[in-house]
């Protein structure tokens, strides 16, 4: 029966399975063809991200594919649904982009010798970032989760400059903490259910909760399950490696490590949430009002940080913090509205976190490699896309009408309503405050950027030469940015198909 | 009568009272030594990072004697680690004795599971290690996922230690970091170790799939023997057969193959299109289909892996 399996559901497994050989093969070759494997392949992966999102959306109903001959619990199986390939599809495109977008400096920030060793990271971190999308298997995640922590330190120091490499180990030291805490889990996990597949661990588990049994080290495989990827993701008082992580490595790891690593961690939590432990008991354990608080908390933190901040990167890193915090107030929120939400604006940060670090390398390009605010004065007429660019993310992220920030505030602030009732208050006034901070330390960037200066003798000669790609990689993410604020209805009505499909 | 030898330098009976005589040092030359450095003899005047006293440094950047904030954040975070630590230690603990009792054969992990891999292992996928069977066919996934964080692990290590060439011909003053000096003793012994490693690493590869052992043990076996083989003989002479070339064509060629082997068993898998990979007799050398393909591809890279983590620490490169 069979047989007459869709071609289509091949994809996730091949998508997954490239990235790897492509990784692979960039061993021994130059950095100028491992950049053209990489491209090529996640283009590739891309496209095929989408057919799967489309055939899903056409059925659906989602598809298990099993990775090998044996059925589900003694084999490794991939799951695909609406949700899991529309992340994959939006991750690729925001993994192309930055790419594209950094193309230059990775040639320039990093020694030639080294650079086909970008790409094999880069390879090996996007085929992870997939696997942890797609997994159906604990065990399987955590492998992934493994790959994709040391890809992400690797693409930290491959920089080489002093900052960079203390970054790096302040990463490396704080995620494999959460690695840990996630493995002993898995571990404790694995020992009351004897399972590892996620839908018989949740059949498992359902039983256990209804019998009462093993209550304690399921209260405790909950916290370090939680509290593992959490500190991976970098939730607040987890948050120390990020500015530095963010603000020193090249453009392109500080695009891809913002907006897609950090994510991948939230949506493997999600998908454990959903789908081995399920929601209820997740709800009943008060693991989330935990995640609620330390989420509100980031929120406003993240944004003063951005505010003391004094050089642009570490801003927008600390604004990283902030935004984390938003999803995990919405996990916090206990309704599927937030749930959405939440989702929604993983997709909204990784779109706009990227294109600000762009257009940020853009407007510091112009002004003596300068990061610290007063030497952008005015960058955004030297480099008008690198502005525009600049100014869309800002708005975004402050929350502006027609892009999808706006939206992400919008789903956060109605789904607070419908949160219990202790709950509403706070998250609203929170949400205000922060939207505040938000725009205090976001505007008065783009005002400083725009403000008219004469322009010193040194930089008089200087010819921004913007490269194709990275044109067109900041003009797609704008683009991106628009449509997910303008289309925003039918967005989180596959969401929501897709949470529905996790059950 | 008698007269002088024209190899009287040579002699044993000449350098026997020499050395009786405290003339000469019999193993000069013949072993491993470290020369005297000339900076141990520098006064404090000339700069010398290893020399740096850390201390002193640490003093001048926090002095925790006139900050006293500096002192109480100390302590503080001292103590709250410990305390975090034992909290950790207790919550583990507590946890770990709600669990089920391992070995319990009504135990919650003893299920269907591992009941197949126990019964149906060896006839479906052919090997009589029921280990192997489980990690190398039925979650065949994982244990690639596993060789590509070794992968990707090389690959960040050499991203932070390999050095150009030229860096390396210009540490030639400090060779001896690098190439040991000839040890007779040590020489001779490796000479008879060494094969007897790698045979027996070999023997751990190729056996995976009928006693215990497998790629990783083996492979790391085979690492061990090219390690000692380069402490003893040095980068010179191990170059001439396992260079970086080697290195990256032994690596990229195992794990492609691996990759494609992978590809097939998941494409025929999922799509129930026949494999045509022969299981052959369980217990025969070559039996067990995919399996020893397997072990053999893991292993190399395995080896290659261990090798190039000893060779980049010591050396910068291969």
């Amino acid at each position: 029966m069979n047989l007459a399996r869709n071609f289509v559901e091949n994809f996730p497994c091949f998508s997954i399975v490239l990235c790897m050989v492509a990784g692979i093969l960039s061993t021994p070759i130059k950095g100028n063809h491992a950049k053209r494997i990489t491209l090529l392949v996640v283009i590739l992966v891309t496209c095929m991200s989408a057919a799967t999102f489309l055939y899903v959306a056409s059925t659906g109903t989602s598809f298990v594919y099993t990775m090998g001959k044996y059925p589900a619990p003694w084999g490794n199986e991939i799951r695909a649904g609406v949700l899991e390939t529309m992340l994959a599809t939006v991750f690729s495109l925001v993994m192309l982009f930055s790419l594209l977008g950094g193309m230059d400096h990775v040639f320039k920030d990093i020694p030639e010798e080294k650079i086909n060793l970008y790409f094999i990271l880069v390879d090996l971190l996007l085929s992870s970032l997939l696997a942890i999308i797609y997994t159906n298997d604990l065990f399987t995640g955590y492998v992934f989760v493994e790959i994709n922590t040391i890809a992400a330190c690797g693409m930290i120091m491959i920089r080489k400059i002093g900052r960079s490499l203390v970054a790096a180990t302040r990463y490396m030291v704080m995620s494999l903490i959460g690695s840990g805490l996630f493995l002993i889990g898995l571990a404790m996990l694995y020992d009351i259910t004897g399972h590892l597949l996620m839908e018989n661990a949740h059949l498992v588990m359902n039983q256990l909760v209804q019998e009462g049994k093993y209550s304690v080290p399921l209260l405790v495989i909950i916290s370090f399950i939680t509290v593992g990827l959490a500190i991976k993701s970098g939730l607040y008082p987890f948050h120390s490696w990020m500015p530095d992580a963010y603000g020193y490595s090249t453009v392109s790891s500080s695009s891809i490590l913002s907006s897609l690593v950090s994510k991948s961690y939230i949506i493997l939590l999600i998908k454990i949430f959903y789908r081995v432990i399920g929601f209820d008991n997740i709800v009943n354990s008060k693991i989330v009002d935990v995640l609620f608080v330390f989420g509100l908390a980031g929120m406003v933190m993240g944004s003063v940080g951005a505010i003391m901040a004094k050089d642009i990167y570490r801003m927008i890193a600390f604004s990283s913090v902030a935004q984390i915090g938003y999803v995990y107030m919405g996990i916090g929120l206990e309704t599927e509205a937030g749930m959405v939400a939440a989702i929604f604006h993983i997709l909204t940060h990784a779109i706009t976190k990227s294109l600000l670090f762009l257009a940020a390398k853009g407007l510091n390009n112009v002004s003596g490699r300068k990061r610290v605010f007063y030497a952008l004065q005015g960058s955004a007429f030297r480099n008008p896309l690198a502005g525009v660019a600049f100014l869309v993310g800002s708005l975004s992220m402050v929350g502006i009408p027609m892009l999808s920030g706006f939206i992400s505030k919008l789903l956060f602030a109605t789904a607070a309503l419908g949160a219990a009732r202790e709950k509403v208050l706070i998250t609203l006034i929170v949400l205000a405050v922060s939207t505040i901070l938000n725009a205090i330390y976001f505007l008065h960037t783009v005002v400083r950027i725009y403000t008219p200066v004469h322009v010193p003798e040194e930089f008089k000669n200087v010819h921004v030469r913007v490269s194709k790609g990275a044109a067109l990689a900041v003009f797609s993410l704008i683009c991106m940015n628009f449509i997910l604020g303008l289309l925003s209805q039918p967005i989180t009505d596959l969401i929501q198909v897709g949470i529905a499909m996790f059950a | 009568m008698s007269r002088i030898r024209d190899n009287y330098e040579d002699s044993l009976w000449n350098r026997l009272t020499k050395w009786v005589n405290g003339e000469s040092d019999p193993f000069a030359g013949k072993m491993e030594m470290e020369p005297l450095r000339e900076a141990d003899y520098v006064g404090d005047s000339v700069y010398n990072p290893e020399r740096l006293d850390k201390k002193k440094v640490l003093k001048y950047l926090e002095d925790t004697e006139k900050n006293q904030e500096i002192r109480a954040f100390r302590v503080l975070y001292n103590l709250s680690s410990v305390a975090l630590c034992l909290l950790l230690i207790a919550v583990l603990l507590m946890a770990v004795s709600y669990l089920p009792v391992l070995g319990d054969p009504n135990g919650p992990n003893n299920n269907e599971v591992s009941a197949r891999y126990v019964e149906k292992g060896m006839e479906e996928s052919g090997a009589v290690n029921m280990v192997t069977n489980m990690i190398l066919s039925y979650r065949g996934f994982d244990t690639f996922g596993e060789t590509c964080v070794l992968f990707i692990a090389a690959t960040c290590v050499i991203i932070l230690l390999r050095k150009s060439e030229e860096e390396i011909e210009n540490a030639k003053e400090t060779d001896w970091k690098y190439e040991p000096k000839p040890d007779a003793i040590l020489q001779k012994i490796t000479l008879i170790l060494v094969p007897v490693i790698f045979l027996y690493g070999f023997y751990i590869i190729l056996n995976g799939h009928l006693s215990p052992g497998g790629g990783f043990s083996g492979g790391a076996t085979v690492g061990a023997g090219l390690i000692l083989y380069v402490t003893t003989f040095g980068f010179h002479k191990t170059q001439r057969f396992f260079n970086e070339k080697t290195y990256d064509m032994v690596k990229v060629g195992a794990l492609s193959l691996y990759s494609v082997t992978m590809i097939y068993y998941f494409y025929t898998g999922a799509n129930l299109i026949e494999n045509h990979i022969p299981l052959g007799t369980p217990g025969d050398i070559l039996s067990s289909g995919m399996i020893l393909p397997i072990n053999i591809f893991v292993g190399l890279e395995v080896a290659c892996t261990m090798y190039a983590f000893f060779a980049l620490f010591r050396r910068g490169g291969m």
